[in-house]
């Protein structure tokens, strides 16, 4: 079964919170709780979009994307990093980086479920 | 040949022609080299010698042949202070170069504040005390003259029907003539008068010669030394035996020193004349020289004349008569001319020095006060006024001496009138050796001073020389005025018991220096005194030329219009010419800097002394106040900016070390500021995060209406331990913060730490059980006593205890807990078989906030906070919270608190 978004998140409420409300938007979800998962589970699942928590153990989220974007195949995967800091620096590094799209949390589940709306319908760019 | 009153001034008259020759000569040789050999220190030693008048010529013969040894002080004193000349004539050399100096009166006035109301009052003063030493001169040249008229019976000639009154008011006024044509051909007194000084050293060589002659032809008529001494012994003259060294002898010792610093015309030849400080070097042996040379004849000529001559001579004229008597009229004639020499150079040189006085500190101080600077004229007009007022000064002067002649002239003697004046310029003494030596001297006190001085100088000195003549003087000084008797002028305030002139000196110059020093203590200086006064004390410190107390700005145009006033055109375009190329700028484009402004003040003092050129630059400098504070610090650095500098120094170290301090307590600050960020960026996370469930979980329960009710339930149960975390957070948050700023939250009373042990156990059962972990017990301390809050250690229990239950990963998870006594400490370990810290964790685990990886990677609830708290509480307990090793992995965790001292180990609670 292809997965539609993959999401990183080490806090397992928050996990179940977004899985449920992705679920009932329609999209096929798959789930990491910390940054070392991340690459590998991009690579066998090819997920169309990813969701990237900026604290997790093992790797930071930052960390995780830098990777995403030098890899070539991995280069045009559309990410939306979520960050509980909520700093200005933040949203900063993670543009710089190459994020797609940024949220802070707490976020309104609308919002998430429209920017990844927003990313899959984009034109896919890149190797993915 | 017979000598006649007419030959006499014949010769005179000649002599003076000569004078005249060698003083325009001098004047031209100056000009056209360097100064030659008019500035060698031997013309200046006899430049100076024109202390030596016909007081000394005449008058010290006479003075030795009624007191005695006396005579000698006159000569004495200023040997003292030509050998002393490195304490203060330097010094007044010095000063006077570098702040042009044109008279005492200029010095005094410069030194307090450029005070022109104290050289005003010097300069009166000045004028009166010298009019007896004038007539002095007058009446030696008179009697001179009369002397030889009446040798012989034709001796009259031209002179019958002469009175000595007319006859000395011819004198006068011919010394007026010569002295006016001599002494104001130009302004500037500091381009000093070669051709005059050349003229006065010249006069010196006749006087002394002069002298010589006479003194070695009394050696050869009385047959030597020795035959004349035993000759005035027979007679039954003693000279040693009149008087000794009495009050008196010491008080004209003290006037005479005075007299060589205090009088007009020896500070003129000393100081002003001087060309060369180093002149003064010669000039302390070659003067003193000098003068012993004009005494050593002295007391034989006294002697010799008082036994070979008719009683009732003159001994005053026995230097002339003597010859005379021998018919040795050639030699007659050059005795006159020796004593007419000491006469003219005397006259001269002290009626130019007053006449610089009184032109420049009344004449040009009136002159200014009247004229506005608008109407300046043309510069040829200050100068003739100028050179007006000097001459009529020199008449004035003159005629006052005359006047003092006239009033006194039934007394004989010479020396007393000499002693009169010198008594009278004594009275600047104090105020010059303030203005060199006392930094506190104020110019009130100094005016006050001079004028007390001088009052009882008039009363007690100068008024007594008319008793002769007046009969209200007279009745005075027997009973005191008004019949005051305390107030009678040689006995004043009772003082009855000293010779009159002891009795002045003393007086004047006790209450003088009284006034000076009470007046300097109770009044403060100007500004600008207090500028002057650091420039004069500290004269060889270094050069202070440049703190000038004029400072502003000034229009070029209206300097030059009072420069030209004063010095003359071309003087003035000279300097201007070279200010103009040293600043490299065009004449129209000039700005007169604060130094070229100085420069200029210094040569307008040269030609009208520092008060008046500091009143006339003022009118076109505009300085403000501010500056003058300015200069003052500038003034004032020698003495004081050494201590300043030190000071300052002290204070830059200080300050130094503060800014280490403070670059310290910075980094500090800094290191802090981005610990409390960190901090706020963990707190944040740590909220936002089970935040960020709550909101997620009550948006999904508001907008998904066919929830089941399990997963509802499930979201509702989330929501609420989302919130429980939150409010813990929140709890250990404040908490730990309150620990850390040292805050007593809780009370310590003793307790038995076991009982806390047992209570931790109790409420982290129930953990145990959930997750299945075996709490095993080891050995156990027993009761002990500690000084602690129950809760708190139980918080910290707990929290060990309940990090042992959850970080267990082990397949049979075990904690175990010991407790024990050891050195003084109570111990209690608790360990588990979990997977232990890993090495590279260990320092972090006690950091705020930090999880560990295994903390995190299991979604454990917890902000980390757990073990700094408790390591808190642990510290506050004075105790340690450390981590172990367990053997065989795992982590143990050591808390040790310390027993209390006094109390025993076991205590049953």
């Amino acid at each position: 079964m292809a997965i539609d978004v993959l999401i990183a998140e080490d806090e397992p409420s928050i996990l179940e919170a977004l899985s449920f409300v992705l679920q009932r938007a329609g999209w096929n979800i798959g789930a990491v709780m910390d940054g070392e998962a991340v690459m590998e589970a991009v690579r066998n699942f090819q997920p169309r979009v990813l969701i990237l928590d900026i604290m997790m153990p093992k790797r930071s989220g930052f960390e995780v994307l830098k990777q995403i974007r030098a890899e070539p195949t991995m280069r045009g995967l559309p990410v939306l990093v979520l960050t509980a800091k909520g700093q200005q620096q933040d949203r900063r590094v993670a543009e710089q980086l190459g994020a797609d799209s940024f949220l802070t949390k707490p976020y309104a589940n609308a919002d998430v479920v429209n920017s990844i709306r927003l990313l899959l319908d984009r034109p896919a760019s890149g190797a993915a | 040949m017979t000598l006649t009153a007419d030959l006499v001034i014949a010769a005179a008259i000649a002599y003076v022609g000569l004078l005249f020759l060698v003083a325009f000569l001098g004047d031209r040789h100056t000009r056209n080299s360097a100064g030659g050999f008019l500035r060698s220190p031997f013309v200046y030693t006899l430049s100076i010698s024109v202390y030596c008048t016909s007081w000394t010529f005449y008058g010290a013969v006479g003075s030795a042949a009624r007191n005695g040894l006396e005579f000698v002080t006159i000569y004495l004193g200023p040997t003292l202070v030509f050998i002393g000349w490195w304490f203060i004539l330097r010094r007044l050399v010095r000063i006077s170069h570098d702040q042009r100096i044109t008279s005492i009166a200029d010095l005094l006035s410069s030194r307090f504040g450029k005070s022109t109301r104290l050289a005003v009052l010097v300069t009166v003063l000045a004028v009166i005390a010298i009019a007896p030493y004038i007539a002095l001169q007058l009446k030696a040249v008179t009697s001179s003259i009369e002397a030889i008229a009446g040798a012989s019976a034709f001796g009259r000639g031209r002179l019958e029907g002469w009175s000595e009154a007319g006859l000395a008011f011819g004198v006068a006024a011919g010394m007026a003539v010569f002295t006016i044509l001599f002494g104001t051909r130009n302004v500037d007194a500091k381009e000093q008068h070669h051709g005059v000084v050349a003229a006065i050293a010249l006069e010196a060589v006749v006087k002394l010669t002069a002298l010589v002659a006479v003194g070695l032809f009394v050696l050869y008529a009385g047959g030597g030394f020795e035959n004349i001494f035993t000759r005035a012994a027979d007679a039954g003259l003693n000279i040693h035996a009149t008087n000794g060294f009495g009050d008196r002898w010491v008080a004209s010792l003290l006037l005479a020193a005075a007299a060589i610093i205090c009088l007009p015309r020896q500070f003129q030849v000393t100081v002003v004349e001087n060309s060369d400080e180093s002149h003064l070097r010669t000039a302390s042996w070659a003067f003193p020289a000098y003068m012993l040379a004009m005494s050593v004849f002295i007391v034989p000529i006294a002697l010799y004349g008082l036994t070979s001559m008719p009683a009732g001579s003159n001994p005053d004229m026995f230097t002339l008569t003597l010859p005379l008597a021998a018919g040795q009229d050639g030699l007659a004639l050059f005795a006159f001319i020796g004593g007419f020499s000491s006469a003219t150079s005397m006259i001269i040189l002290e009626s130019i020095a007053l006449s610089i006085m009184v032109s420049n500190h009344i004449v040009v101080p009136i002159m200014l006060r009247m004229t506005n600077d608008d109407q300046a004229g043309d510069g040829q007009g200050v100068r003739r006024l100028i050179l007006n007022a000097r001459r009529l000064s020199i008449v004035l002067i003159l005629f006052l001496g005359f006047g003092y002649f006239y009033m006194t002239r039934t007394s004989d003697a010479l020396a007393p009138i000499g002693l009169i004046s010198f008594t009278g310029v004594a009275q600047f003494l104090p105020a010059i050796l303030a203005a060199l030596f006392w930094r506190d001297a104020t110019a009130k006190a100094a005016i006050a001073a001079v004028s007390v001085g001088f009052l009882i100088w008039l009363w007690s000195s100068f008024m007594p020389s008319f008793a002769s003549s007046s009969p209200l003087v007279a009745a005075v000084m027997a009973e005191g005025p008004f019949g005051i008797s305390w107030l009678r002028p040689q006995a004043l305030f009772g003082l009855s018991q000293l010779d009159p002139l002891a009795h002045a000196v003393f007086w004047s110059l006790f209450l003088n220096t009284s006034v000076l020093v009470a007046g300097s203590l109770l009044s403060s200086q100007s500004a600008l005194e207090h500028v002057q006064a650091a420039i004069f004390l500290n004269v060889f410190r270094r050069h202070l030329g440049e703190a000038s107390a004029l400072r502003g700005s000034a229009a070029a145009d209206d300097l030059f219009l009072v420069a030209s006033r004063v010095l003359g055109h071309q003087r003035a375009f000279d300097l201007f010419s070279e200010e103009v190329r040293q600043t490299d700028t065009a004449w129209n484009s000039l700005q007169p800097t604060p130094g070229f402004i100085h420069r200029l003040e210094r040569e307008l003092a040269g030609s009208i002394g520092a008060a008046s050129a500091h009143v006339m630059l003022s009118k076109v400098v505009s300085g403000d106040a501010i500056s003058l504070e300015e200069v003052m610090q500038m003034a004032d650095e020698t003495q004081q900016a050494i201590e300043h500098s030190h000071a300052l120094e002290r204070a830059s170290a200080k300050l130094r070390a503060t800014a280490e301090q403070l670059e310290v307590a910075n980094r500090q600050l800094r290191k802090v500021d981005l610990q409390k960020d960190e901090f706020l960026s963990q707190v944040s996370h740590e909220v936002r995060t089970p935040m960020t469930a709550i909101r997620a979980f009550s948006e999904i329960l508001l907008s998904e209406d066919d929830l089941d009710h399990v997963s509802s339930r499930k979201f509702v149960s989330t929501i609420h331990k989302e919130s429980l975390r939150l409010t813990s957070l929140l709890d250990e948050i404040l908490d730990l913060s309150a620990l850390e700023r040292g805050e007593r939250v809780w009370e310590n009373r003793r307790i038995n730490a076991e009982e806390s042990l047992e209570q931790a156990l109790r409420v982290c059962d129930a953990l145990a059980r959930q997750n299945g972990t075996a709490i095993r017990f080891g050995p156990r301390a027993g009761p002990v006593a500690i000084s602690a809050d129950p809760d708190r250690l139980s918080q910290v229990f707990i929290n060990l205890i309940s990090n042992a239950i959850k970080y267990n990963n082990a397949p049979s998870p075990v904690v175990s807990v010991r407790s024990r006594i050891e050195d003084e400490y109570y111990l209690v370990e608790i360990a588990d078989n979990g997977p232990g810290v890993p090495e590279e964790e260990r320092l972090r685990i006690f950091d705020k906030f930090y999880r560990g990886r295994l903390g995190e990677s299991v979604g454990l609830a917890g902000a980390g906070l757990g073990l700094p708290i408790s390591r808190e509480i642990v510290a506050r307990l004075q105790g340690t919270l450390e981590l172990l090793s367990e053997p065989g992995g795992g982590a143990c965790f050591t808390v040790r608190l310390p027993l209390p001292r006094a109390a025993g180990k076991h205590l049953s609670v």
